[in-house]
């Protein structure tokens, strides 16, 4: 009787109850988020490798020999142009896909839908059925240009094998897999403009062009920013498509930051240097969020 | 400067029908009103000639000229919308200027215009605010400004003072009535404030059910309404309808008064009234009551004004009376207006 008068005493204060009810999530962020991230933190100016029972302390010594390494830089280059290349996609497809799906017509839900299924199926399924996609023997790609009479029985793309391609083909599935993302995001800014503005934008005798770009693409214009740090956070850091498509080959040429610090770390066994090549990104990614976030401000303040 | 014609428009969505078959013609630079109660089709139709619907049935002219096909940039009108749909990214001169750009207007001739549009309404120093920064009164006068820029031979709008208290409503109003006559244009214009009808419009369109029921000037439809709906939506409190046995009988409450009041008891009808509240409103007294004698058990209005001295008071019958010309016969059955009888 006591305890249930004394709890509810409690759930009466706000200054107990807001803790009491973020606590959990504090909890969860701090522990599967936080701990880890400081564990790499500290790994990466660490000697720590996979079975060894020592920690010692070495500096900044791990990112001084991992940035040496051609290894590296190539994969620096490569998370650039992958990150870069797919979100640009991503934007301009984006939003041709949410103007055309703001549209009433008929059947719009299914179509949404589709849209949206790579995004709910799990990405790794996805990616494994774009694996045998692009298969080198049993490319359904190939098969269908080589029965249109595109190419010949010799002329059969190496989509994952041959380096440019290679790239090409990761670029295509990584933009694939955010587009769903993008286009909801962007489909929630367009149905957030009052349709008022649209038909006072018809009426003032604005063409289609002169109506998306000036009326249409600026009301949006917060929004396009969290959509594309989203993505681009996503591309900078994610290595799913990269690992199960190509394991960042051939000759490195997909190589990016992400799956490196993997095969170092994880699978090379050297814990320190893989937590260091992962999070020599970090600091970037956090200029490139503060920056978006405060272009976001200025434009809805404006 | 058009004439805008309105010939067998319906509108249909899925089952219902917004606007049913209207017939309407403006004159050259007149002000015309659609009135009618929420839903009754009038904001439809407004959209319909913008060319922002296009209608199920009919045809649209504007100028003579059959605009049915015709996108809303290329049918010479302006809109100003209820919610004045500003651009919230752009500064008052480009609100103004959007329409002038869209028409291809020399680079050079743009801020001329602006200034003359924004100097009509005088808001020349809010050219370089954003319309947040706006109250309610400017930023409506910046969405006609923006409407008025580009000379439009028509203007629609749409409610524009529906958002502004009641103070601002009468001065804009005025403002409105004022700038219409100076441009001459002509005007459609759509609202469901009976009091702005009357004020602003040379003639009014009654609508209901998406039909027209009755158009003509404010007296027109206030003193001789052609059927029970015009009767009872127009005048607050509204027309008194009783019942006889073959007809409607209307007649509005300020015509409803004591036997005293009037010098001339001649042609009056006399009809005993039981007065069972009354309420003070400054200019006028409202008398809630029901009638005895010949409509026995009808619940009528009168409305005094508070200059006729006439000791009225509520719980008692007393002998008021209505001059036969005020009395107004509808049918019982379609509810259409009737040649006068003698009651």
């Amino acid at each position: 009787m006591s305890g249930r008068r004394r709890l509810s005493f409690l759930l009466d204060r706000d200054e107990w109850l807001g803790p009491f009810m973020i606590g959990p999530a504090v909890l969860y962020i701090v522990l599967v988020l936080g701990v880890p991230f400081l564990l790499a933190l500290y790994y990466s100016v660490s000697d720590i490798t996979v079975g060894s029972r020592t920690l010692g302390f070495v500096g900044l010594k791990n990112f001084a020999s991992v940035v040496e390494t051609t290894k590296f830089q190539t994969s620096l280059k490569n998370t650039f142009v992958f990150a870069i290349v797919s979100q640009i996609l991503v934007m301009v497809l984006g939003t041709v896909l949410a103007l055309a799906l703001a549209r009433d017509f008929r059947g719009k839900w299914f179509v949404r839908l589709l849209i949206l299924l790579p995004w709910v199926a799990p990405i790794s399924l996805g990616t494994i059925g774009w694996l045998w996609i692009l298969d080198s023997t049993y490319s359904v790609i190939n098969w269908t240009l080589e029965a249109l009479g595109l190419i010949g029985p010799d002329g059969w793309y190496m989509w994952l094998g041959v380096p440019y391609l290679a790239m090409g083909s990761v670029i295509l599935i990584q933009v694939w897999r955010i587009l769903p993302l993008a286009t909801v995001i962007l489909l929630a800014g367009l149905t957030s403009i009052p349709h008022d503005i649209h038909d006072a934008a018809q009426v003032d005798g604005a063409g289609f062009f002169r109506h998306l770009f000036q009326i249409t693409m600026p009301l949006i214009h917060p929004i396009m920013l969290v959509a594309g740090l989203f993505g681009l956070v996503f591309a900078f850091t994610d290595m799913i498509v990269i690992f199960v498509l190509t394991r960042g080959g051939p000759y490195d040429t997909t190589q990016v930051l992400a799956s490196l610090a993997f095969f170092t770390g994880i699978q090379g066994g050297d814990l320190a240097e893989g937590a260091a090549i992962a999070v020599f990104l970090f600091p970037l990614l956090v200029a490139v969020a503060i920056a978006f976030l405060r272009v976001a401000r200025r434009t809805e303040v404006m | 400067m058009a004439i805008v014609e309105a010939r067998g428009v319906s509108k249909r969505f899925g089952d219902v029908r917004a606007v049913d078959g209207v017939d309407l013609s403006t004159k050259e630079g007149e002000f015309l009103v659609l009135l009618g109660p929420s839903g009754c089709g009038k904001t439809t139709l407004l959209r319909i000639i913008a060319g922002l619907e296009r209608p199920t049935a009919g045809e649209i002219l504007i100028g003579g000229q059959a605009v049915n096909d015709l996108p809303p940039r290329a049918r010479k009108i302006a809109m100003v919308f209820q919610s004045y749909a500003l651009y919230p990214h752009m500064s008052v001169f480009k609100n103004i200027a959007f329409p002038l750009k869209a028409q291809g207007l020399a680079r050079d001739e743009i801020p001329k215009k602006v200034e003359w549009a924004a100097a009509l309404f005088g808001i020349e120093r809010l050219l370089e605010r954003k319309p947040r920064q706006l109250s309610g009164g400017e930023r409506q006068r910046v969405a006609l400004a923006r409407a008025v820029v580009r000379e439009p031979a028509v203007f629609l709008l749409d409610e524009p003072l529906s958002n502004l208290d009641a103070k601002l409503r009468a001065s804009a109003r005025d403002e409105l009535q004022q700038f219409q006559r100076r441009i001459a244009t002509t005007t459609i214009y759509v609202t469901h404030d009976q009091i702005e009808a009357m004020g602003l419009g040379d003639r009014i369109a009654v609508m209901q059910g998406g039909r027209v029921r009755q158009i003509g000037t404010p007296t027109d439809v206030y003193n001789e309404p052609a059927d029970t709906f015009v009767a009872g939506f127009l005048g607050s409190p509204p027309m008194n309808l009783v019942e006889e046995p073959d007809a409607l009988v209307g007649f509005r409450p300020e015509h409803f008064l004591p036997r005293a009041a009037y010098t001339d008891a001649a042609s009056l009808t006399a009809l005993p009234f039981r007065i069972t509240r009354i309420e003070y409103l400054g200019a006028d007294r409202l008398l809630y009551g029901v009638l005895e004698g010949r409509f026995e058990g009808a619940r009528v209005i009168a409305r005094l004004a508070t200059t006729v001295e006439a000791a009225v008071q509520a719980g008692r019958t007393q002998e008021f009376g209505v001059r036969a010309r005020d009395f107004k016969f509808f049918d019982k059955t379609s509810g259409l207006r009737t040649a006068a009888r003698p009651l």
